[in-house]
């Protein structure tokens, strides 16, 4: 039976700064490229090179604008994977008991020798964190990079997920969060870090960290330098005289 | 969330059969000899035809038996229990009211409690997401229990109980429509919520993810089948309930006037439950800035 575990030693998973992420999209690419090769893969395309190309991504970043009360608006890139979640219903709806979620360290993955690819799994995930594979009709989704983080045939530093190692802006931050100690949740504390739709009861492990306000804007705007201009000889005198007129 | 063909008919024809195997089972009608098998094979033959449909849906059919393991948390493996268990014990009241064996009717009691059973599962696999505010309600039991025994009640020709459920289904179908167009509002979950950015301020997307299509667009944000959502309203109320009343009412009773009502409650019914899917909006859309 693969019911929900009670309790998980670790809790595993990202914290995600919105503040820092530049929307470069280097996880993204570095996801795919690592987990089309590694023990999940392959990731498989549909008509890559076509005018409609689609395949399975295990993360995307969206880019929003937010207009705040007072103020310009801002962009904000907002990386989005599987949050592996304490109460995840991708796990309870399965039937066969392909989608897990592991006792020791919280992560969610599916068992693809025993997924039947019926999509409920899909259907009840309230983040668009599971896709199905086009090629192999079985669903795919984050592994936290479980073939990576305990890897001792890599060297140490590279014992995170590959998004996270990749992040050129330390954006991704990965950690136990069970622990209230660990640098993830001590990040989280001091940040305000937040679940995504709460109002979903899922209680997700990975947690974003809110753009940090920016100071007051400027009171004249930032071209103004430029705006006041000089002019001077016969322009100069065309623009006296006509200003008379 | 796309309206695929499999799961339409699926949802429709097994529906309508396990209703109307309930119905046999339970002795509304009492067939005997020929008529007997003919109509619980009828009664068979759509319950099983629709979920071989289902297996059409699935990535890996083949491994469709090991939908059977998970029956302690998942609704859709309580519906393969449920559904194998009502067909195998109704199978003997069938053969006692083909052969005339007068076998007790508890029997069939019993294969009809699971078959409502089965209809149970079939409707908490959509209630049960709290993702599709649309299905998330008691209305989709409500329905789901209203289209099979409607169903299996016109073609059991018990007249005035059968008009009487045919009217009872529209009225909770208009009011499905109604009370569902109200479910995402009150789901609360907004762009705001979904990206957590509502406590800086109000945001809206600015650029999408990926220039073309995934599973989740195509899956879960299928705006398409929106498109005559309106003359289907129509046609599913009208069609799964009011007319086939109405011709129960004026035809005399018969076969002729059954099966008039029976396709015409079936084409409803198919027009009802295309929209539950093509009108059920999953909240994974916001982050497109689609529904």
């Amino acid at each position: 039976m693969n019911a929900l575990p009670d309790h998980c030693e670790q809790r595993l998973g990202l914290v995600i700064d919105l503040d820092t992420c530049v929307g470069c999209q280097a996880c993204v690419t570095a996801c795919k490229g690592w987990n089309d090769q590694g023990t999940t893969g392959p990731l498989d395309d549909v008509n890559p090179y076509g005018t409609a190309p689609s395949g399975v991504f295990f993360n995307r970043v969206h880019s929003y604008q937010v207009q705040p009360a007072d103020g310009v608006a801002e962009i904000v890139n907002f990386p989005r994977s599987c949050l592996h979640c304490a109460d995840a219903p991708c796990v309870t709806v399965c039937p066969t008991g392909a989608s897990y979620k592991r006792s020791a360290d919280g992560i969610v993955l599916v068992n693809e020798a025993a997924c039947i690819g019926c999509g409920l799994c899909a259907w009840a995930c309230p983040y668009g964190a599971r896709e199905m594979n086009p090629v192999r009709g079985v669903m795919q989704k984050c592994t936290l990079c479980v073939d990576r983080i305990y890897n001792e045939s890599l060297p140490e530093a590279d014992r995170e997920p590959a998004c996270g190692r990749t992040c050129p802006t330390g954006a991704r931050h990965f950690g136990d969060l069970a622990d209230p100690q660990s640098p993830v949740s001590r990040l989280v504390a001091d940040r305000g870090g937040y679940d995504l739709m709460p109002e979903m009861a899922t209680l997700p492990t990975n947690q974003y960290l809110p753009p940090r306000r920016k100071g007051p804007p400027p009171r004249t705007s930032l071209l103004a330098p430029l705006l006041d201009l000089q002019a001077s000889g016969l322009a100069g005198w065309l623009d006296r005289l006509l200003g008379k007129i | 969330m796309r309206p695929a063909a499999s799961v339409i008919l699926f949802t429709v024809l097994s529906g309508f059969g396990f209703g109307y195997l309930a119905a046999l089972g339970l002795g509304v009608v009492t067939p005997t000899g020929g008529a007997a098998f003919g109509l619980w094979g009828l009664g068979y033959a759509l319950a099983v035809g629709g979920l071989l449909a289902s297996t059409l849906h699935l990535g890996q059919p083949r491994r469709a038996l090991l939908a059977f393991s998970q029956w302690r948390s998942s609704w859709l493996s309580r519906e393969a229990w449920a559904a194998v268990a009502s067909l195998l014990v109704l199978a003997p009241m069938a053969l006692s009211d083909g052969l005339g064996l007068g076998w007790p009717r508890a029997i069939g009691g019993l294969g009809a409690g699971l078959a409502l059973a089965t209809l149970g599962c079939t409707a908490m696999i959509y209630a049960q997401l709290r993702t599709v505010p649309r299905w998330h309600h008691w209305l989709t039991p409500a329905l789901f229990a209203g289209f099979a025994t409607t169903g299996a009640a016109i073609l059991a020709q018990t007249g005035a109980l059968a008009m009487g459920l045919c009217l009872g289904l529209s009225l909770l179908l208009g009011l499905g429509f109604r009370l569902g167009d109200r479910q995402f509002a009150a789901s609360g979950a907004t762009l705001a919520s979904a990206t957590g950015l509502g406590r800086i301020g109000t945001p809206a997307v600015f650029e999408q993810p990926h220039a073309g299509g995934n599973y989740l667009t195509v899956e879960m944000i299928h705006v398409v089948g929106r498109r005559h959502a309106h003359k289907l309203r129509a046609i599913a109320v009208t069609g799964s309930g009011l007319i086939p009343a109405l011709v129960l009412l004026t035809l005399p009773a018969g076969w002729p006037a059954t099966v008039l009502a029976l396709t015409l409650h079936l084409v409803g019914a198919l027009a009802a439950r295309w929209l539950f899917f093509a009108e059920a909006e999953h909240v994974v859309g916001l982050y497109y800035g689609q529904r």
